[in-house]
């Protein structure tokens, strides 16, 4: 078994003067201490890449700064995957030996690092670098055709997907670690700037600095472990031109087989963290999986399905949409979040019960796909 | 309208097929993805085709795109049976009946989506 027996998140937002490497560091440390351990405890490191520091060799670049010498280390890129990928190879690894103990983190001054424009050039370049890119196109843009034509099919409307960014915003209202905390409504979503039409900017996720870290461990240590029962992935076209099915993603295959490698139903899981890079990703994941009906996943958030007190929580700390975004820690503040939820230790934000988890992250536009179940020891 | 490169079918879009499996494609290689063969057929698209998603887009990535905001970007769904990604008229709707293009826009050769008012 594998255990994820630490975690540490920094506050998402603006950290003037901080490097993705400044980042990585303190969120490492706050993870090992969440977990009881130092430094030397720890002989493997695994990365997600940074947008601002595009090192060949960022896993080694890390361990040299913050001092560390460990038996395996090296860096990852899945997108917006990363996050949960780098914990399901930290499973594996931690499985077949090759390392006891393992710092996988994610930092980046995805805000700060660059200007605004250059973060959006960089992102549009999960898009083909000669029939799309070239286009003018963006993650918004390349998001904003997918929910033209998934409205087309199932039905939802652009009220819906604001449903889902009011829960978020609600969500991280409560967590003092949020780069938006104060409170918005659906009128405020429909009204905010466009920014690819259905998408409005209260409909994207934010640009933060920020970092986020866990151990990984072959044995229960420390007081708050967890364990890592199921994952799986899914890989998609990497392009949405070559996508086959507009209305099919993986996702929900993907997190069957990882309930399937826990043992575990959908109608098992207590806690849900999905990613949701827009609203109409969240939407789009929510419904295939099988977590609300086709075309009524805002519906859902407004009866209040997914909030702190319901039978599925959703991203109790506000996710992408409002606890912010700052690239590979992205999705690993859900992760964060689950595992405070799961240790009972989200004071105003704890949900009811929480033993048993799905957490689901895609990378590029819905082009890779990684499931995790976490449940309590 | 202008002849550059699209990307090499000038005033057309180009898509590819297999000799073997008969698959299609749009991104240029020289094997079918699916069956592996190579040597692929490289054929002129009629540029015909049905709008199957569609943005306008109001945050550019840039000056040169941001000058031309707000910019329609569709997929269609070709005759020819692949799907392209376009520029389009910004009054273009999904499911629209629409036609190919080669414009030059933000300085550069683009695909460019009219409304084909031919079909019947």
């Amino acid at each position: 078994m594998s255990y994820l027996v630490g975690s540490g998140l920094t506050s998402y937002g603006k950290h003037e003067g901080s490097s993705t490497l400044d980042l990585m560091s303190q969120a490492s440390k706050l993870a090992l201490k969440d977990a009881g351990l130092s430094r030397s405890d720890i002989d493997g490191v695994i990365c997600g890449y940074s947008t601002t520091l595009p090192h060949l060799m960022l896993a080694t670049l890390f361990c040299e700064h913050f001092g560390i010498s460990p038996q395996y280390a090296h860096t990852v890129q899945m997108g917006g995957a990363t996050g949960l990928g780098l914990v399901m190879l930290a499973k594996q690894l931690v499985a077949s030996g090759a390392a006891r103990r393992i710092l996988v983190i994610g930092g980046e001054n995805r805000m700060t690092g660059q200007s605004r424009d250059s973060a959006i050039q960089v992102l549009a370049q999960v898009g083909h670098p000669v029939y799309e890119v070239p286009l003018g196109a963006t993650i918004p843009a390349y998001y904003g055709l997918l929910a033209s034509s998934y409205m087309k099919a199932f039905g939802s409307n652009e009220q819906d997907f604001a449903a889902l960014a009011v829960l978020m915003r609600q969500h991280a209202s409560r967590h003092p670690g949020a780069q938006f905390q104060k409170p918005i409504t659906e009128d405020d979503v429909l009204a905010s700037r466009p920014i690819a039409s259905p998408l409005k900017i209260l409909d994207c996720c934010s640009v933060a600095d920020g970092g986020c870290a866990v151990v990984v461990s072959s044995e229960p240590v420390g007081g708050n472990p967890l364990k890592i029962t199921g994952a799986a992935q899914h890989h998609n076209a990497q392009h949405i031109s070559a996508m086959k099915n507009l209305n099919d993603f993986g996702a929900g295959q993907c997190t069957q087989r990882a309930l399937q490698s826990a043992g575990r139903k959908l109608s098992e899981v207590e806690y849900i963290a999905i990613y949701d890079s827009f609203t109409i990703t969240l939407t789009m994941l929510l419904e295939e999986i099988g977590l609300a009906p086709r075309g009524q996943a805002g519906n859902w958030a407004r009866e209040g399905r997914f909030s702190q007190d319901s039978a599925t929580p959703l991203n109790l700390h506000g996710g992408l949409l409002s606890y912010g975004h700052c690239g590979v820690a992205g999705a690993m503040a859900h992760l964060a979040e689950a595992h405070l939820q799961m240790t009972g230790r989200a004071g105003e934000r704890q949900a009811r019960r929480s033993g048993v988890s799905l957490l689901h992250a895609d990378g590029g536009v819905l082009s890779s796909h990684v499931s995790l179940v976490l449940e309590s020891v | 309208m202008n002849s550059n490169d699209w990307t090499q079918g000038g005033d057309h879009l180009h898509y590819q097929q297999c000799g073997t499996c008969a698959n299609r494609w749009y991104f240029k290689r020289d094997f079918c993805p699916t069956c592996g063969q190579t040597s692929p057929h490289t054929h002129l698209a009629s540029g015909l085709g049905k709008v199957c998603a569609s943005t306008l887009v109001h945050r550019a990535p840039s000056d040169e795109f941001r000058a031309i905001v707000p910019y329609r970007i569709v997929m269609v769904d070709l005759a020819d049976g692949i799907r392209v990604m376009g520029h389009a008229e910004v009054d273009v709707l999904m499911d629209d009946q629409v036609r190919c293009e080669v414009r030059t826009i933000a300085g550069r050769s683009l695909p460019y989506f009219v409304k084909d008012t031919h079909v019947s």
